[in-house]
């Protein structure tokens, strides 16, 4: 093992956290800073050449390579986990932005009662209404603590929208349920694709509230303040599993590296594979890497930040033996709890007698409706929420082809391809997206028997739905089906339900937990500045420190809990190195 | 380990009707009659299992009055190309044992690659492609459960329907059945537009619209 010079900070992760953190550390102080990414390079041009269905959304090639690592799965303590072969269910990106890369940009905050969802549902239900098993907490951060920190991420990546809550007074076209906003939007909601209008007028039609969905794809040119300017969006319809070619989708490559790339304090090494943080008491030395021709290299820093995606971040931890892993059967332990998804459903496919021209669009081109965020749940059968949406991304022939009404029954042949094509562009999905309480049963550990390439152990997922999230399912088809009548639909085919998790079917790639954010040191692994609790100078970044999944989008949240985390670490913890709380 | 590279597919009007098809310098040719036959290098496939891979994908998406189906597009070329890449290996996958059976939420959890795959399913169709097309069909629908059906039908559907750069959607017939008309820089002052009534393009080519030649993944083996 070769050891290097030291540096002030290794961050482990060149994707929004990493480099958000990266950005704030190289901009308002003169530590020495260095960025460990396992993947390459990515620049906006290079992207032209990606707009290729075939090689990039369909074999991922901007993916973490799954034959070098990928995770096991099972659904429950009994069963027997096998890896995940081929990628479904999530899609992790690797190279300098990672994930960010590809994304599709909606780009929510979490409303208020969100951060304090147990207290929430308690007091509006009383504890017998939370579920078997539940493991759901109240953050240690309220939304207006955050609030600065989201229009500071906002204001970062140019999100484009309409604000729905301006300081307490409701403004319709906004969502009217989000929390009290100090400051609109950055940049106007993006325009509005056909089926987006159809949904928007039908839902308004049933009462509901609908509201353009908060883009990270930017609606027109836009500087942000770190003076990084950006093309609005040209709604090429190559967004998620792509980079986007003219730089309107805000990724860290294009809205982080320019800012980074000026600085001389700041190095960023890609190819960089860190496989365990090493640790010696409350203190961490440093990080222990592979390099890009395969050979061992131990970086010492004085500070290190975790920001390697949910997964990741959890099994570098359980890895490094830091913190005690979590076991689901006598509940002692915390690295690994509290793994939640997102309830991802196409809630109801529409068939339409007019061509949608739906290839056309943008990654968060659409409109949501926040009613069933917050629904009275007194004469229902679960206590979750989300949202029914459409979002217009640009639909891609390999993808889409073949889909047919109920009333074909073939699905090859020349029946299947007569309909197949007539209702190829004539196809629209209701969307949902919905939260996924977290549970004791639902976690992460190593797999005792599948390796990486390195021969280390890949991460085990324990995972399944409840009943919560099958109800909740059950009862948003149901109103998307009254929805898509309204659109004019001729057809309808609802989501068939939620039974077992399946890793096959694509749901976000949205996990959550892990490493969870908590004010007490006992029942948490990270502090609210994300700082780890049992060694001061180990921050975990992103979004492994949610404690259940607050039905939307995690990006905009897990980079204003970076923002917030900057400002400790500057204005307190360089000044007298230590916890934080 | 892939065989030597001496076989091609020799094609002709006669034997397959008029036939729009790329060749190795991506030039698309359309055979007539009086074109007599032409010979397009296979990478993975013998003549003889190309012939029959591509009746079948012919019976997946056939031709018919109104539009052209797997053959008229080269789907059989696409499939060839992906099995001799490293794709057909298995590059895209977790391979590392043990295999285990498991529940069908895991995905698939098999030993075979794409290349094992078809080896195996050319076996369960024999001499495919000397049947009648109603005995074609019945046959395709004895083994439209296995792995291997399944993946023909994705390679089918793929062939159609990707970039001509990977050898199937010959002159880009497929995106022009569907509407599609390729990437494209820019929507922006059609995207709000056209509401309910069809807009359709000219199909181009990734190549074409960046005026240059693109290389497709298969052909560089990382």
């Amino acid at each position: 093992v070769k050891t290097l010079a030291p540096v002030d900070v290794a961050i482990v992760g060149g994707g929004w956290t990493g480099l958000t953190m990266a950005k704030e550390l190289a901009t308002r102080t003169s530590l020495k800073i260095l960025v460990l990414e396992r993947g390459g390079p990515h620049k906006t041009r290079d992207y032209l050449d990606n707009m290729d269905e075939l090689d990039y959304a369909v074999r991922l090639r901007t993916m973490q390579p799954i034959r070098d690592e990928t995770v096991t799965l099972r659904h429950t303590l009994r069963d027997r986990a096998l890896p995940i072969r081929q990628y479904g269910s999530f899609l992790p990106g690797t190279g300098v932005g990672g994930s960010g890369e590809h994304w599709s940009g909606i780009s929510y905050r979490y409303y208020p009662h969100d951060f304090r969802r147990l207290s929430h549902i308690v007091e509006k239900y009383g504890r017998a209404r939370l579920p078997e098993d539940c493991a759901v907490r109240d953050w240690p951060v309220t939304y207006d603590d955050l609030e600065p920190d989201y229009e500071r991420a906002e204001r970062l990546m140019g999100i484009s929208g309409k604000a729905g809550n301006l300081r307490g007074k409701a403004i319709e076209g906004g969502n009217i349920f989000e929390g009290p906003r100090q400051s609109d939007y950055p940049t106007p909601p993006m325009k509005m694709p056909y089926l987006a209008a159809l949904f928007r007028d039908a839902s308004r039609s049933l009462g509901y509230h609908p509201f353009p969905l908060p883009a990270a794809t930017t609606s027109v040119p836009y500087t942000n303040p770190d003076g990084v300017s950006r093309g609005g969006c040209s709604y090429c319809g190559y967004c998620e599993r792509f980079g986007c070619m003219i730089g309107a989708k805000a990724q860290p490559s294009n809205t982080l590296m320019p800012v980074l790339a000026r600085r001389n304090n700041f190095e960023m090494r890609t190819g960089a594979w860190v496989r365990r943080l090493v640790a010696e008491g409350s203190r961490v030395r440093g990080v222990r890497y592979n390099d890009a021709n395969g050979d061992e290299v131990f970086q010492p820093a004085d500070l290190v930040f975790l920001a390697s995606w949910t997964l990741n971040n959890t099994r570098l931890l359980l890895l490094s033996k830091i913190g005690e892993p979590y076991d689901s059967e006598t509940g002692r332990g915390l690295v690994g709890s509290h793994l939640t998804h997102q309830v991802t459903v196409p809630a109801a496919t529409l068939f339409f007698e007019t061509p949608l021209n739906a290839f056309m669009g943008a990654g968060s081109a659409g409109i949501a409706i926040g009613d069933f965020d917050a629904l009275d749940h007194r004469d229902l059968d679960f206590v979750s929420g989300g949202a029914l949406y459409t979002v217009c991304y640009g639909t891609r022939p390999i993808a889409n082809f073949g889909v047919v009404p109920p009333s074909v029954k073939a699905r090859w042949g020349a029946e299947w391809k007569k309909a197949a094509l007539h209702n190829y562009d004539r196809t629209g999905l209701v969307r949902f997206y919905g939260e996924h309480l977290s549970y004791r049963g639902n976690y992460m550990d190593l797999d005792p028997v599948y390796k990486d390439r390195f021969g280390d152990p890949l991460l085990r997922l324990t995972l399944d739905w409840r009943d919560t999230e099958r109800n909740l399912v059950r009862f948003v088809t149901s109103r998307a089906v009254k929805v898509a009548q309204a659109m004019g639909a001729t057809e309808t085919l609802p989501f068939q339900g939620l039974q077992r998790y399946q890793a096959t079917r694509y749901q976000g790639t949205h996990l959550q937990g892990g490493t969870i954010i908590g004010a007490n040191e006992t029942r948490s692994v990270v502090n609210m500045y994300l700082q780890h609790w049992l060694a001061p100078n180990l921050f975990v970044l992103g979004a492994s420190a949610f404690p259940q999944n607050p039905s939307s989008n995690p990006t905009l949240t897990a980079v204003a809990l970076t923002y917030r985390a900057a400002d400790a670490v500057i204005q307190r913890y360089l000044k007298h190195p230590g916890a934080l709380a | 380990m892939s065989r030597p590279r001496r076989h091609f597919l020799k094609l002709s009007a006669t034997t397959l009707g008029g036939l729009l098809i790329y060749t190795l310098d991506r030039k698309p040719t359309r055979i007539q009659a009086q074109t007599g036959s032409i010979k397009v290098p296979l990478r993975f496939f013998t003549e003889d299992e190309a012939l029959t891979i591509a009746a079948a994908a012919a019976r997946i998406f056939p031709a018919d009055e109104s539009s052209p189906g797997a053959n008229e597009a080269g789907v059989v070329i696409y499939i060839d190309r992906q099995l001799a890449s490293a794709y057909g290996r298995d590059h895209y996958r977790y391979t590392q044992p043990p295999f285990a059976p498991g529940v069908p939420e895991l995905g698939y959890q098999g030993k075979d690659t794409p290349r094992e795959i078809y080896r195996a399913g050319l076996k369960l169709l024999g001499a495919f492609r000397l049947l009648p097309p109603a005995d074609q069909d019945a046959r395709l629908k004895q083994i439209e459960n296995t792995v291997f059906f399944s993946l023909l039908r994705t390679h089918t559907i793929e062939g159609m329907f990707s970039d001509p750069m990977h050898g199937g959607n010959a002159g880009m017939i497929g995106w022009q059945m569907i509407g599609f008309p390729g990437p494209r820089m820019s929507y922006f002052d059609d995207v709000d537009r056209h509401y309910g009534t069809a807009f359709r393009q000219k199909p181009a080519s990734l190549a074409q619209l960046l005026g240059r030649p693109v290389t497709p993944g298969e052909d560089t083996e990382t």
